[in-house]
């Protein structure tokens, strides 16, 4: 059996370390090189991180703590009933893991990513912090002039602190970059429905979520290297089913989680970590005399399915069967963050919609920290052979 | 726990208990009669548009709190679950979808009619939104309407946002609202009920002030939630409304000049010991024994951010009947979840120091992300601002599960003795001065 590359085996080391360096020491010494630089962190789901890569600036995903920081302090900010990871994320701030950041960015997905833009200002971190509050409106004059101002604001915030005019040459580079971004992405994502053992899924987490610390060009260096070799054949298959994931979009799974599914028998060959990095379906023009206007219009018309966005005449359930059929995806896990209303208030309509395809789906919830996976594994093994026993 | 005794109510509660009345037998009869029925929610809602355009409002968590009270929410909740929903979500949610599952039968026993229009007007709270999109699909081809508030994130309402806002109301929500209706919006209806909602708006406004005097002649969370029933919901606009907030404004002036305190469902209080600003929703399943251990120990409530998520209207806002549309825009960005976090903290601090509160307490309600997420540092915020002993309890809204009275009750006597000590330790101080 012909092994993984060591190159390879190099590049998603490499990922891990990015992935998860909660002191962002890469983005912190990207913004040394230059004093105009600018770091801007932002939490799940979406922002358009051309702009900000236009104005000179890092977009940093701070896509929460996992298990791999003790939560004290965050403890003390909210309740046992509210989900994992701001309380991770305000531990972050208070123990300054985000000093060197200038602004932080927090997307409408929820209540409490909402007003943790609040306690953000409250405990005066960031030179400027926005609540990113898309329209949920999706008609180009309403909603679509609304987001135009919105992210006219965010430009004058960068502006303000580095006095970096947006070029229409410098937004339309950013635009592609991030196109063959998404393209890269989405050729590592093709390549595993058909061959998921030639990259596990924890490499694949790793090497997306990489991308959310780093500058995109060195991203896309390193996307293109890894599709290189995993175009060539190696590894063994085994026999197990393909899953795709469903709910965890905004806090993360442990990768504990993650492993322990794909350990039970489950190809993991879609999923929705990181959604933000895949939101926009297609590519944006990137060679127009008005390029915001080609970040507003593919908000409102390329979005892809996600619990942040008013779903009434697009429902996401219909997008998610489509999915399973594209992918050819033997079932559904459903695995949302406890206490998650957005995850779990869509999941009835979502396994609703599974059932009347007759696609098989079990659920599960986590916390970013969930250290035990046994029962997980379980369920997830079960529902792996009864699947290959009985569909 | 004592059995809750027969509730004595004054006579602006009766008035508003037949308005109550009157509407629900419209809502009961609603088909046969041709009226229109439109599901939509209380902060940000859109009521003067509904009443001028002759339709009749329903709002999903009217529904749920008022099954709470009448102890039905806990197997509504359960069917909810069955169905699927996680333990983990709003209750008010899936209390709605139980009883809707059960036959939607409203407080008076009648059937509530189906809705012709969903009007999501999504201010404040964005479990809005999933809750509507829930409802959609129970009503498949009911017209939807969606109106987006944008959250006032920098503390401030933009030109953007109203424009925004405006030329979703203009574009949008009023055309289908219009076509559901059957007719055309008469704007000069719209003013004149603009024009009654500001004077019952006033009216309100004096009615929450007079807790500044000392004793207090209301309680602002426990009767405030009655108080600020027809305003915040089916009412705001009519002449009833106004002739309702006359009538209790008159009943609490008189309570003032006599020196009266705040009346409870047992009559009377006695004393004012204690004058507290609460934040957070109150547990409606547990609403009297709730009620009961603060009036029992002589905790008035001077001031509460509950009774403000219908509109902040003591910091000035009314509805003006000159910019109708305007209007109704910077009404839903201005409700009180629709603030940013430092906006909220700078209200509590306002009541704590306008109103002479001897403490801060906060119910957190653990179905309600937009209220609870970040509570614990607002918390903080305020006893380092104000220096007066807070208090934190932890309910649910209609969930009976997570209603612990002996937990509730312990940690209030607590915090009551804290109370009274520092009130005895600043006497001595004062003395000795």
């Amino acid at each position: 059996m012909k092994q993984a590359a060591p190159r390879l085996i190099e590049l998603v080391e490499e990922c891990k370390s990015l992935a998860f360096d909660l002191n962002f020491s890469y983005a912190k010494e990207w913004k040394k090189q230059s004093p105009d630089r600018l770091l801007v962190g932002y939490l799940p789901i979406y922002v358009p991180r051309q702009i900000m890569h236009a104005a000179n600036a890092l977009p940093v995903g701070i896509m929460g703590v996992g298990d791999r920081k003790q939560i004290i302090k965050g403890d003390a900010y909210y309740q046992s009933y509210i989900c994992h990871l701001p309380r991770g994320i305000i531990e972050m701030a208070l123990d300054h893991n985000l000093d060197d950041f200038d602004g932080f960015l927090f997307p409408s997905i929820c209540d409490c990513v909402r007003n943790l833009s609040g306690m953000f200002k409250l405990v005066h971190k960031g030179k400027f912090t926005r609540y990113f509050d898309y329209p949920q409106n999706f008609d180009e004059h309403i909603g679509g002039t609304f987001y135009r101002e919105l992210l006219e604001t965010i430009i004058n915030d960068m502006h303000l602190l580095n006095g970096v005019n947006i070029s229409i040459e410098a937004l339309n580079r950013s635009i592609s970059l991030y196109n063959k971004n998404r393209k890269l992405v989405e050729t590592i994502y093709n390549i595993r429905q058909d061959y998921p053992w030639r990259l596990s899924a924890t490499d694949v987490y790793h090497i997306i979520r990489a991308g959310m610390v780093i500058n995109v060009e060195k991203h896309n260096e390193i996307l293109e290297e890894v599709i290189r070799y995993i175009e060539e054949d190696y590894g063994e298959p085994m026999d197990n089913i393909r899953v795709i994931i469903s709910g965890s979009f905004c806090e993360q799974p442990p990768i504990g989680l993650i492993k322990s599914i794909e350990m039970a028998g489950c190809y993991i060959i879609d999923d929705d970590f990181m959604l933000g990095s895949r939101w926009i379906q297609d590519d944006i023009n990137g060679t127009t005399e008005d390029p915001l206007n080609e970040l507003v219009i593919s908000f409102l018309t390329k979005s892809t399915a996600s619990s942040a966005i008013y779903d009434v005449g697009n429902p996401r359930s219909a997008r998610l069967v489509q999915l399973v059929k594209r992918r050819n995806a033997d079932g559904v896990i459903f695995c949302a963050a406890s206490f998650c209303d957005p995850a779990l208030l869509d999941r009835p309509e979502l396994q609703k919609a599974c059932d009347a395809e007759g696609i098989a789906h079990i659920n599960f919830q986590f916390h970013e920290n969930t250290g035990q996976f046994k029962v997980i594994k379980e369920q997830a093994g079960t529902f792996s052979d009864s699947i290959k026993l009985w569909v | 726990m004592s059995n809750p005794k027969e509730a004595i109510k004054e006579n602006s509660m009766i008035i508003q208990k037949e308005m109550l009345g009157n509407l629900f037998t419209e809502l009961s009869t609603a088909k046969e009669n041709g009226k229109k029925v439109v599901y939509t929610f209380v902060p940000g809602n859109l009521t003067e548009l509904i009443l001028a355009l002759d339709m009749l409002p329903v709002y999903p968590e009217i529904n749920a709190l008022q099954s709470g009270m009448r102890k039905k929410s806990g197997s509504y909740i359960k069917d909810a679950e069955k169905m699927g929903f996680s333990e983990d979500v709003c209750t008010y949610v899936k209390c709605d979808i139980g009883m809707m599952l059960s036959g939607n039968i409203g407080p008076t026993g009648e059937k509530l009619p189906d809705p012709d229009l969903l009007l999501l007007s999504y201010t404040g709270c964005f479990t809005f939104l999933k809750w509507f999109e829930n409802l959609e699909r129970l009503y498949p081809g009911v017209e939807i309407a969606m109106l987006h508030t944008p959250y006032q994130e920098d503390g401030t309402i933009t030109q953007d946002q109203v424009n925004y806002m405006v030329k979703q109301l203009k574009e949008d929500v009023i055309p289908k609202m219009e076509k559901v209706a059957g007719k055309k919006l008469d704007y000069d209806r719209l003013s004149k009920m603009l024009e009654n909602s500001a004077k019952a708006e006033d009216l309100w406004v004096k009615v929450l002030q007079t807790a500044k005097n000392r004793p207090s002649p209301i309680d602002s969370y426990f009767a405030g939630v009655y108080y600020m029933g027809p305003l915040f919901t089916a009412f705001r606009g009519s002449e009833k409304a106004v002739e309702y907030y006359q009538e209790l404004y008159n009943e609490v002036t008189e309570r003032l000049k006599q020196g009266l305190l705040p009346v409870t469902p047992e009559g009377e209080m006695k004393e004012e010991r204690f004058r507290l600003v609460v934040e957070g929703p109150p547990n409606w399943t547990n609403f009297r024994e709730f009620w009961k251990i603060f009036y029992d120990m002589g905790a008035v409530i001077v001031a509460s951010t509950y009774t403000k998520v219908g509109g902040v209207y003591d910091q000035g806002f009314r509805h003006e009947p000159d910019k109708p549309l305007e209007s109704l825009a910077k009404y839903c960005m201005g409700c009180y979840t629709n603030l940013n976090l430092p906006q909220r903290v700078d209200l509590l601090e306002y009541y704590i120091k306008e109103y002479k509160a001897d403490g801060f307490l906060i119910n957190s309600i653990k179905s309600c992300n937009s209220f609870s997420a970040g509570q614990l540092l607002m918390m903080r915020e305020i006893e380092q601002r104000c220096g007066v002993p807070v208090g934190f309890i932890e309910s649910d809204l209609v969930d009976p599960r997570y209603f612990s009275y002996a937990n509730i009750k312990n940690r209030l006597e607590s915090y009551f003795q804290m109370l009274g000590q520092r009130k005895v330790i600043m006497a001595q101080e004062e003395a000795q001065v």
